[in-house]
């Protein structure tokens, strides 16, 4: 069935390093989304009112752009209008953080609207200072709300890089390609074995960090 | 930008929008089926379908849709199992819709609570009429925020078509990259006609939301 090939020479490793390159790109990614989806959903719930509307504008062109249409955009419009020759690593790195900043920002955005104005109050009445509200109040409550909501982020992230190899990053499916192309006389059903172990590698890397996050969120909820 | 070669593109992008919106929404109706009936089975625990309806849920939640059509595309027709390209982009997406509308619709059911029921019973509704006329809508009311954003978000992920050669937006505005080098142009009309398709997704996705919270209050 097209399995055999993936015993052949280094066809296994090199497809796992293949998944390596694509989970590299999705784990920078991630942390460049959380802290500034941190610092522009705290800015955000400041309501200035010109903050607010760059921010519904963004949101929605996240909303509703593909990240595939983003990451044309980055990788060849920055060619011809900039003139700038980015790789098509760091294309996608920005992209990606561009899209994730956003998720982000709204999560926290949404976790800190969803704390009660009475906790505030209860805090004040109890002779917490502005800083020790947040510091024993506020954040502990957002940081529990946050934890499975991020952690989610990272699985969709991990499956959102799979499109880089449309702008040609050598990732898990091209490699499976390329694997496919060199054995197509030996083993010519090689497509069924190789898109199937991508499919399950794929699958082995997301369903323990979405399992988790939705441990932690049964968990923490009260 | 040249307004003479966007003018001569539209055609080809109007075409590979037709195709796109098509296969999209046929993705769609496949997702609604795939996942009412998949979120009926884990809502009832029917034995056997049910554990069958969580493997498939986890296993199409935790995969891309690019790596589910590689293997429905050019891994399943070597086992003798050919599917069209354009009948491939609308199960791939059914599929992997599918198990997010199904979570979404077995989310909503499960959070309805058992006083509904056991009030419709106690009326004299028999158990159909209670599910179909009592849980049903409540369920698919709370489920209705996640339903659309299903939607949008399977609607964008039709971006991926090209990559089984369908001639969709994203092939169309690669492919004239590629040939003529007009790359603003190409682009701009890319994004103008996902915002055509997605926009008034989106606007009327947030209507429908709030009077489906307005039933819910009212009801």
């Amino acid at each position: 069935m097209g399995f055999e090939v993936l015993l052949k020479g280094n066809n296994a490793a090199r497809l796992l390093g293949g998944l390596l390159a694509a989970l590299r790109i999705s784990l920078v990614s991630v942390v460049i989304s959380i802290i500034l989806g941190v610092l522009l959903g705290v800015l955000v719930t400041l309501r200035r009112p010109v903050i607010t509307a760059i921010y519904r504008i963004y949101l929605e062109t996240v909303r509703i752009m593909p990240q595939l249409v983003l990451l044309f955009i980055v990788f060849f419009g920055s060619t011809k209008a900039l003139g700038l020759n980015l790789s098509a690593e760091s294309a996608s790195i920005i992209v990606f953080s561009f899209w994730g900043t956003a998720e982000m920002a709204d999560l926290v955005r949404g976790s800190l609207a969803a704390i009660p104005v009475i906790q505030y109050e209860s805090a004040a009445s109890l002779g917490f200072d502005q800083v020790q509200t947040y510091r024993y109040i506020i954040v502990p409550q957002i940081v529990r709300r946050m934890i499975p909501l991020s952690i989610n982020l990272i699985t969709r992230m991990i499956k959102t890089t799979s499109l880089v190899m449309m702008i040609g990053i050598v990732e898990v499916l091209k490699v499976g390609q390329q694997i496919i192309e060199a054995n197509r006389k030996s083993s010519p059903n090689a497509a069924f074995g190789v898109f199937a172990t991508v499919f399950i590698l794929y699958f082995l890397a997301c369903f323990p960090i979405s399992r988790f996050a939705g441990y932690l969120e049964k968990k923490w909820e009260n | 930008m040249d307004f003479e070669v966007i003018h001569s593109y539209m055609p080809l992008y109007i075409e590979a929008f037709i195709l796109t919106v098509k296969i999209g929404w046929a993705g769609i109706a496949i997702s609604f089926a795939v996942g009412i009936f998949a979120a009926f089975m884990m809502h009832f625990k029917v034995p056997v379908v049910s554990k069958i309806a969580v493997g498939y849920v986890e296993l199409f939640r935790n995969t891309p849709l690019l790596v589910q059509l590689f293997f429905i595309y050019f891994g399943l027709p070597k086992i003798g199992l050919s599917i069209s390209a354009p009948n491939c982009g609308a199960i791939g997406l059914g599929l992997l819709g599918g198990s997010y509308m199904a979570e979404a619709i077995r989310s909503g059911l499960s959070a309805i609570p058992k006083s509904q029921e056991e009030s419709a019973l106690a009326l004299g509704l028999n158990r159909r009429q209670m599910f179909v006329h009592v849980i049903f809508p409540e369920a698919v009311s709370i489920s209705v925020p996640a339903i659309v954003a299903n939607i949008i978000f399977m609607l964008k992920e039709t971006s991926v078509f090209s990559a089984i050669s369908l001639m969709d937006l994203m092939f169309t505005a690669k492919d004239l990259i590629g040939l003529y080098y007009n790359t603003t142009e190409a682009l701009f009309l890319l994004v103008v006609f996902y915002i055509v398709m997605l926009l008034p997704v989106s606007i009327l996705g947030s209507v429908i939301e709030k009077r489906a919270r307005y039933k819910t209050l009212g009801a």
